[in-house]
């Protein structure tokens, strides 16, 4: 596996990830998600997943951040002056990574190589959703639905009432 | 193999699929509402019934179904039903007295505005209580015990616009999830140890001999973890006080939560996993059946003492019920599981029959649940007399007609035969008697003497005496087949065919306890024949009445000690909470006001809990979880994260 | 250097903690939604490696797990910002400091 590819997209990708985290304007935060989104897509083609690599940019480049996007435009008025850094949640979060880091440098069955495969093609992929996964494939059909009419719910309830 | 016996999970499924059918009704859906209901329990009579027949056939039937739930890596999590005579009997026992209880509530509630809610509820109980008798999964069991928790908890609190009866199903709930705590990690210790959960499974099963043999040395803490589930459950000392609580719910929850499910969990949990209670025993006596009697010892008799000085009908059932459930343990305890279970079956009906007619009074005195404002109903009310008085027979434990009797009579038999000690056996003995003298109290209270604010009283309608009359006459017929001259469900619950002996029925035992019941009504008589408003026995001992009327102290108890200790530790972490996340700087800067905080909490807890000790534990309960939350997802969330770290950090140090 | 499955689960790792600390320390209910989406992109990431470095053939369960859990993800983002926009409406603001419902 390309080394040099994988670096500079870590690069790329926890560079985002801290800019998402970070940036004071919801806006900018939430340009620098769609960055993060995109290079675990790479990761996924890299990793030989390209459907889900493909997935991925569909559902949270496409999807998920122009949500968030438009979500930010119709709450725009409530400008959020941060007041400082809440610590507590930075040394509990740099704590977690301080333990999940020393758990996986100390975990020697982890330093394997990739190990020579086949490319899985969509067509299994198919087959596997309609045969295995159908229940799970209609009860995430459910789910969407439902989310669907749940946040329609949401947002139209406290209209009728005024 | 019949149809019934490979499908046994339509037995559970029957009444769940109803309840969730009456839950989409409208409200005003009434008589389709218990109609459906009752349907349902019929079904799952049927389907009981069907599913009893083969277990007639063979002594010792059992059969197995297993199925996977998922597997992880090389492991599967299997679950599964079992039929065998155990789960049989408890299935037409749950089903007969559950449709008896749903007919008599259509009478009951009849004017109640969430009629259809209740039916829905009480089909959702019923059905929960049916999965726990035929899982043969300890992890199903589990699952359908906590349904169970749940149904009690959406019932005690039925009428949720009363404050007390909302606080009722709250403690119900949070007590019998301390001994879940107990039962969980039991759970997982056997998953441990043995590698499986389910209880047979064509001899890998963890209560079979190679199961039991991985789990070895290790029985008697599983055992006792998972007996803590059953304390909760079964209302025993000392998780016992939500039981006498549970009253607030309508009278016909308290017959089902007292007869046929919820306590009934209890028993029926140690009788199923006896083998682990048992392994290794010497003479019959392993420590971890040690501790089952020594908690139904002391139970049974400190119920049975409570309950000469309670006032409220309900009440002084409840606490025959903690009682007789410590009695059943003990049974369990010195080796007489049949023993046990048997009283549990004969047991369930009565106390239904008990509550349906103290339901019956209480609906007929327009909900006056005071027997010092009852008396004189056996003319008014003569059905309902008639029945209770079969059902206080059954109790006071009269044998020859009454299957309560035979059974308490073959419970007496095996803690005389339990080699290591008689006391329980003696303590036993007195039980009966106060067994005895609390019944002949109530009954003198409620049906004879004077008549006081009862001018309006009536006779219950037919749709409520006829559930009394079937369960009266079947409380007697099932003493047909207790009789030590045919000991039929005795030796059907052991896997042996019954053998008839007459001689059997000549015994020194049973003239005894028949002594002891008839001095225990002849001593009641003697001393509440005149009974007024005050109790005579308040006037000879009043410290003494005192003392039991109050529960012995016990929530008071919990209330200064446990309670109190949590509160402290409540509104320290509070308080950890909120400066933690506020950030550790400003931590440093406000020491000083911190330990202000601190010792003013301490101050108004350690004095305020001691001037208002009037205050309802269950409410305590609330407000201390209330306190422990910020409100704030984000405290939540950071909680979970730390929660993460202590994960990873034993697992550091584990490995 | 090679790409092991280590570095991975250490890119994957770092994310996870990034999006941790935008749940727990930011002040807007929008951020707070960012910081799950990444929480949740990490995980996925780990689905597919663990997948990708396991002992080959067999069968696509790690992809089978992405998928499913992004469908998840994006049916908890619609939800989680129709509730935003439901506050917003409410409240006048998406701080959540002032939301403290949940305290009884």
């Amino acid at each position: 596996m390309n080394a040099t590819a994988f670096i500079v997209i870590a690069i790329i990708t926890i560079a985002g990830a801290l800019a998402a985290a970070t940036l004071p304007k919801l806006i900018h935060a939430a340009l620098s998600l769609v960055i993060v989104f995109v290079g675990i897509a790479a990761y996924f083609f890299l990793l030989g997943a390209e459907f889900v690599g493909l997935v991925q940019v569909f559902v949270y480049v496409g999807a998920v951040a122009v949500l968030i996007l438009f979500t930010i435009l119709l709450t725009r008025r409530d400008i959020v002056s941060e007041r400082g850094i809440n610590w507590g949640g930075v040394i509990v979060a740099l704590a977690v990574f301080g333990g999940l880091l020393w758990i996986i440098l100390n975990t020697t069955s982890l330093a394997v190589l990739a190990p020579q495969f086949e490319p899985l093609t969509v067509k299994q992929i198919g087959e596997s959703l309609m045969t295995d996964y159908v229940w799970p494939l209609q009860c995430v059909g459910l789910v969407l639905t439902v989310a669907l009419i749940g946040a329609l719910i949401l947002v139209m309830e406290e209209k009728i009432e005024r | 193999m019949s149809w019934i016996v490979t499908n046994i999970w339509l037995i559970p499924a029957v009444p769940l699929a109803f309840s969730l059918l009456i839950l989409f009704l409208s409200s005003s859906r009434r008589a389709a509402a218990a109609g459906a209901a009752i349907i349902g329990q019929i079904i799952a009579l049927g389907f009981s019934i069907l599913a009893f027949l083969p277990t007639l056939q063979a002594p010792g039937f059992r059969a197995v179904q297993s199925f996977t739930w998922f597997t992880f890596g090389d492991q599967a999590l299997r679950l599964g039903w079992v039929l065998d005579p155990l789960a049989a009997a408890m299935l037409i026992m749950i089903t007969l007295v559950g449709l008896c209880i749903f007919v008599f509530s259509v009478g009951y509630m009849a004017g109640d505005k969430n009629f259809t809610r209740f039916f829905a509820y009480l089909s959702f109980f019923s059905g929960a209580m049916l999965g726990v008798v035929i899982a043969n999964s300890l992890l199903l069991l589990f699952v359908s015990w906590e349904l169970v928790g749940l149904a009690s908890y959406l019932l005690i609190g039925f009428w949720i616009d009363r404050p007390s009866a909302a606080a009722a199903a709250k403690k119900a709930f949070i007590t019998t999830r301390i001994g879940d705590l107990g039962f969980f990690l039991g759970m997982l210790w056997l998953y441990h140890t043995s590698g499986t959960l389910l209880f047979y499974d064509n001899g890998n099963g963890a209560l079979e001999p190679s199961g039991l043999l991985k789990i070895g040395s290790s029985a008697t803490l599983v055992a006792l973890l998972i007996f803590c589930g059953a304390v909760g459950k079964s209302g025993q000392f000392p998780l016992h006080v939500w039981l006498p609580d549970a009253m607030e719910g309508p009278t016909p929850v308290s017959a089902l939560i007292h007869a046929a499910t919820m306590v009934a969990a209890g028993v029926f949990l140690v009788a199923r996993v006896y083998p682990l209670f048992s392994l290794g025993a010497v003479n019959g006596v392993t420590p971890s059946l040690m501790v089952v009697i020594s908690i139904g010892v002391v139970t049974a008799l400190m119920a049975s003492l409570i309950a000469l000085a309670q006032f409220d009908i309900k009440r002084i059932l409840a606490y025959s019920t903690v009682s007789q459930l410590g009695l059943m343990m003990v049974s369990l305890g010195v080796g007489g599981v049949a023993a046990g279970i048997m009283h549990l079956l004969a047991h369930g009906f009565f106390k239904a029959l008990l509550f349906l007619g103290a339901g019956s009074v209480i609906h007929g005195l327009h909900h006056e649940q005071d027997i010092r404002k009852m008396g004189g109903l056996r003319w008014i009310m003569p059905v309902t007399f008639l029945t209770y008085t079969i059902g206080m027979m059954n109790l006071s434990g009269v044998p020859f007609f009454f299957s309560g009797g035979w059974t308490k009579e073959e419970i007496l038999h095996r803690t005389a035969e339990w080699p290591l000690s008689r006391l329980p056996h003696y303590l036993m003995l007195a039980g009966v008697i106060l067994t005895a003298l609390y019944m002949t109290r109530q009954m003198i209270y409620v049906f004879f003497g004077r008549k006081r604010e009862t001018s309006d009283a009536h006779e219950s309608p037919r749709v409520m005496t006829m559930p009394l009359i079937i369960l009266a006459v079947c409380s007697i017929i099932l003493a047909i087949v207790l009789t030590p001259a045919w000991p039929w469900l005795h030796a059907y619950l052991n896997g042996e065919p019954a053998r008839l002996d007459f001689g059997a029925l000549i015994q020194p035992m049973l003239f005894l306890s028949l002594l002891l019941v008839a001095a225990g009504i002849g001593l009641a008589w003697l001393m509440y024949r005149n009974a007024g408003e005050t109790d005579p026995l308040a006037r000879a001992q009043p410290g003494l009445f005192r003392f039991l009327g109050q529960k012995m102290w016990i929530d008071e108890f919990y209330e200064h000690t446990f309670i109190a200790f949590s509160r402290v530790v409540a509104h320290l972490s509070d308080f950890l909470d909120r400066y933690f996340w506020d950030g550790l700087v400003n931590l440093f800067s406000g020491m000083g006001q911190a330990f202000a905080v601190l010792s003013k909490g301490f101050d108004d807890h350690a004095i305020n809990a001691r001037v208002d000790n009037t205050t309802a534990g269950a409410r305590r309960f609330g407000r201390l979880i209330a306190a422990r939350h910020s409100g704030q997802i984000q405290a939540y969330l950071g909680a979970i994260a730390i929660g993460m770290l202590l994960l990873l950090v034993l697992y550091a140090w584990l490995a | 250097m090679t790409s092991t499955l280590q570095l991975f689960l250490i890119v994957s790792s770092a994310l996870f903690s990034i999006g941790l600390l935008a749940a727990l320390s930011r002040r807007h209910a929008i951020f707070i939604l960012i910081g799950i989406e990444l929480m949740l992109a990490a995980a996925n990431l780990n689905f597919i490696a663990f997948w990708r470095f396991g002992s080959q053939p067999q069968p696509p369960v790690g992809v089978m797990v992405a998928i499913f859990s992004i469908a998840i993800a994006a049916a908890e983002a619609t939800v989680g910002l129709a509730l935003v926009i439901a506050i917003y409406r409410h409240y006048r603001s998406t701080n959540v400091d002032q939301l403290n419902q949940l305290k009884g």
